[in-house]
């Protein structure tokens, strides 16, 4: 997986359903088309749901990898 | 205008939804709403536009709240039987959502201040009881270039409807181009009607009014939607702009607001809203 560089990050693992997706794409709708967001959220529900909901709504899903006790996931905003 | 943290919470199933996110529910948070009409439609269209976060809705009622409204004016309560209308739904609303800026027009909505009334706003609902306060409302938003989202209750059946005339739209005198004969007019004895059947048709008329507001799907412009609730039946007619309009047609006999008067014990209150 080619290193993207990031924008913009947000942190979500304090969120539950469905804020942590609501968090993200509001950070989404402040950045412009291309622009890549890091999204550090939990495993389990957010890791499963978040990235459908955000493939749904035409983004990106560039990385998805474990750091430490949560995950990361790299969003290409549409 | 950004969201405060408090309201990504109170419009998060808004901002799920893919037709609205963050910028619908800012250009929510920026409209400006006219609820003519407190009763049977405009309380709960005023009550879903003020928990949707519509920024303001201004609210005119010249009734007092009676007891025999309650089974369907749901924005008032036994309590508040004698209160203006305007307080009293002025009242829920804010406690509903102090996002809202409720503007309450105490007195009667006429033709000489309708205009200036409805001027401040996006969209007017009207959720008036008479024939003469529809006209009165149509007239006014043809010369203002407002979006009229036009409800009406009757028994079991409703009907809604969204005129836009400023783009091009028919607009209710096209459908109902005079009042309906004297004889046509239903009787107080006659004005019956169930409470959740009014609020089917007011829900309807803050669905249309959010959908004008965010230009999300296929809104009802010149279309009449007519509901029966004992067939739990909802049918959609064309309405066409005629182009024989007193007021919106290619030679106009109506040349500014005028009044409307309706024969006696035809009733405020036919059809019921």
């Amino acid at each position: 997986m080619e290193t993207r560089k990031v924008d913009t990050q947000i942190n979500i693992t304090k969120e539950i359903c469905p804020m942590t997706y609501v968090k993200t794409k509001l950070k989404l709708e402040t950045m412009s088309s291309g622009q890549v967001l890091e999204v550090i959220l939990r495993d389990g529900e957010p890791l499963t749901n978040v990235p459908k909901s955000i493939m749904a709504e035409g983004h990106k899903i560039l990385d998805v990898r474990q750091d430490g006790e949560f995950y990361k996931l790299l969003i290409e905003r549409r | 205008m950004r969201l405060t943290e408090e309201q990504i919470y109170r419009y998060s199933r808004h901002i799920l939804l893919p037709e609205v996110g963050g910028a619908g529910q800012e250009m929510l948070l920026k409209s400006k709403v006219f609820c003519l009409g407190i009763g049977g439609l405009g309380s709960p269209a005023a009550l879903y536009l003020a928990a949707a976060g519509v920024g303001t809705i201004g609210i005119a009622d010249s009734d007092r709240v009676d007891i025999s409204n309650l089974h369907r004016q749901v924005l008032h309560y036994t309590e508040d039987i004698g209160k203006p209308k305007t307080e009293s739904a002025g009242e829920k609303l804010e406690k509903l959502n102090p996002d809202v800026s409720i503007i309450l027009h105490e007195g009667h909505v006429t033709k000489d201040n309708i205009r200036e009334i409805i001027r401040d706003y996006d969209i007017v609902v009207d959720g008036s009881d008479n024939f003469p306060t529809r006209y009165l409302a149509n007239d006014a938003c043809y010369f203002e270039k407002k979006t009229l989202v036009s409800g009406a209750i009757f028994q079991f059946e409703g009907q809604v409807a969204v005129f836009k005339t400023q783009a091009g739209g028919a607009c209710y005198r096209c459908l109902y181009p005079e009042l309906p004969p004297k004889g046509m007019v239903p009787s107080c004895q006659e004005a019956g009607i169930l409470g959740a059947a009014a609020g089917t048709i007011g829900t309807m008329q803050a669905l249309e009014t959010l959908k004008q507001i965010l230009g999300i799907g296929e809104p009802l412009t010149d279309h009449l939607l007519v509901f029966n609730a004992l067939n739990m039946s909802f049918n959609s007619l064309a309405i066409k702009k005629d182009p024989g309009c007193r007021l919106c047609g290619a030679s106009p006999t109506i040349h500014g607001v005028e009044e409307v008067s309706q024969p006696d014990c035809a009733i405020e209150g036919s059809p019921l809203s």
